[in-house]
């Protein structure tokens, strides 16, 4: 009977909480669907330029999965820098040189595959000549996808850790307090950015340091852009917090905000192979701020760029964090009458 | 200033979607009066005290204090609010709540360390200021509420059910901190559910179901009603059942 009673109870409290329930059903279907699409797209095609490669090979890369196109060295490297070319190839006193854009291992490893089997005649032995443009020869998935981690992580701590604590002020009456003082919203939600920008530059500067230094990670740009990049991250992620948290009873229902907000920036920014991702959905990708910091962190320490490349990406991110704390200054609205 | 208003509703009106919590009040209360509100939870009470403070935003109607337009920046200065909740950090010490919530509300150095020490000596946690308030027993965690609502010297302090879950001894030293407050010209609102707290108040509101229904001191609101007690005044007025 009393077992009968907790079942009961239990299936009552779940249907009063309509979110808990949605969540539970909801959630991981959409995050299957998000795998399904960045996995299951079509085959990222590589894109290749040449330049003098005779008629027999150029037929032979022409047969490949890849797309091919005529230009000059000059032509290639400022593709290269555009990111829409992955390798470019010519042919110089009959040796083949292949320069690599070289940023991410898995497509550097399939451009060598192809170029191999294309060049290679029965008989004779070629070995091409390969340059990296970007990286290095010895460069791991670790160094790729490394970047985008660290962002991720300061993001994804800071996001959390914000919303409880700003859920906190909301329900222990500490709001209320505040908002019956003199004390004006913008400066609630500043001193929130500072307070805990404080330990976010700790964190990011801890995060980036065992990276490079224990870990092993590519490093090749500027340590000041990395952490000028993980901080702005973790902005954007402290103010869209704090404005969720509005949105959330209790600490449970911010951790039902992760398969919502956390998981598709995972998938869209760059953790995975982008170029292989749905067309419909891939839009989805530069909407979400861990796209711009991910971005911006390979640029820096896999390309070793520096501010002018990504100033985009840091405008990108401030916008987004300014964007949030307005809102959230806003959404403050509601706790007060002036 | 003895016999200016303090606070003055007309026609005060709050709804939230399409319930209207508050229907059209009208109430004045009187410099260096404790005033109570007197009535069953969910009576409004809250909603109309929260208004006062400034938290809440009336729907209609007109709401002024110290003869000054309400909402305004200047006049929230002059009001100390104490919520049902404690609206304090757990994680900070009692002295460490009590800097951050002056420094709400601009005060600094001397004049601020002092008036720290003034407010724990009034509610007698003094001896517990180094303490995590998480430690607190919830006696100690309301005066310690209290202590901040008094920080910055409010004229009017508004104080939502500051007895509420406590026991008699404590109960009775918080009335006796009020009583000094009120002999320091401060002119305070409290609300209860609980009768016999009435009976201490100078004058008394009752409220019910969003609207007042008497005012006046509470020997002169058993008169008219030739009551015995407070609570066969309500019964008198509301007509219903009291549940407190």
């Amino acid at each position: 009977m009393r077992v009968k009673a907790i079942t009961v109870r239990i299936i009552k409290q779940f249907f009063h909480d309509k979110r808990t329930l949605a969540m539970m059903l909801v959630a991981p279907l959409l995050i299957l669907t998000i795998i399904s699409l960045v996995f299951n797209g079509e085959d990222s095609v590589p894109s290749i330029g040449i330049e003098q490669v005779p008629e027999p090979v150029k037929e032979l890369l022409k047969e490949q999965k890849i797309t091919v196109s005529e230009m000059d060295q000059g032509d290639a490297e400022q593709k290269f820098r555009e990111g829409s070319l992955d390798a470019w190839i010519t042919l110089e006193d009959n040796q083949p040189r292949i320069v690599l854009e070289g940023s991410d291992p898995g497509t550097n490893q399939m451009v060598l595959n192809i170029v191999q089997q294309a060049i290679q005649s029965p008989g004779q032995k070629i070995k091409p000549d390969v340059e990296y443009f970007y990286g290095t020869e010895g460069m791991t998935s670790f160094d790729n996808f490394g970047p985008v981690l660290i962002g991720f992580f300061a993001f994804f701590f800071v996001f959390l850790i914000a919303g409880v604590s700003f859920l906190r002020e909301r329900t222990g009456g500490t709001l209320e307090r505040l908002m019956g003082s003199p004390v004006k919203k913008s400066e609630i939600v500043i001193g929130y950015l500072l307070g805990f920008g404080f330990f976010t530059l700790i964190q990011s500067t801890l995060i980036v340091i065992y990276s490079i230094y224990v870990l092993d990670l590519l490093m090749i740009g500027d340590f000041i852009w990395v952490l000028a990049v993980t901080l702005l991250c973790a902005f954007t992620a402290l103010s869209l917090g704090t404005l969720l948290s509005t949105y959330a009873h209790n600490e449970l229902q911010i951790i039902q905000f992760i398969p919502i907000v956390i998981v598709p920036q995972v998938f869209f920014s760059g953790l995975f192979d982008l170029e292989a991702i749905s067309d419909w959905v891939s839009w989805i990708g530069p909407i979400t701020p861990l796209y711009y910091a991910a971005d911006a962190l390979r640029d820096v320490m896999i390309r070793g760029l520096g501010f002018e490349e990504i100033a985009i990406n840091l405008a990108v991110l401030f916008g987004f964090s300014l964007l949030f704390s307005a809102a959230n200054i806003l959404a403050l609205r509601k706790y007060r009458s002036f | 200033m003895d016999n200016t208003m303090v606070i003055e509703l007309t026609d005060l009106t709050k709804a939230f979607g399409s319930t209207t919590v508050i229907k059209k009040t009208s109430l004045e209360v009187q410099n260096g009066e404790i005033f109570g509100m007197l009535g069953p939870s969910g009576a409004g009470k809250t909603t109309l005290v929260k208004m006062i403070a400034g938290i809440e935003k009336p729907t209609s109607g007109e709401l002024r204090l110290f003869n000054k337009k309400m909402p305004s920046h200047r006049l929230i200065r002059q009001i100390g609010y104490m919520a049902q909740t404690d609206g304090l950090y757990h994680d900070l010490t009692g002295i460490e709540n009590l800097k951050f919530f002056s420094a709400m509300y601009g005060m600094k150095g001397k004049k601020q360390k002092e008036r720290m020490e003034e407010v724990l000596e009034l509610v007698d946690l003094t001896a517990y200021k180094q303490k995590v308030v998480r430690n607190y027993s919830g006696g100690m965690k309301r005066r310690l509420s209290l202590a901040v609502a008094l920080l910055h010297e409010p004229k009017l302090i508004l104080l939502d059910e500051p007895t509420v879950g406590i026991d008699p001894v404590l109960r009775q030293s918080i009335w006796n901190e009020l009583y000094k407050l009120k002999e320091k010209g401060m002119t305070i609102l409290v609300t209860t559910h609980v009768m016999d707290e009435a009976d201490k108040c100078d004058r008394l509101a009752m409220v019910r179901e969003g609207a007042i229904i008497a005012v006046g001191s509470p020997d002169s609101l058993k008169e008219e009603t030739k009551s015995e007690t407070i609570e066969e005044v309500f019964l008198y007025h509301g007509g219903g059942k009291y549940e407190g």
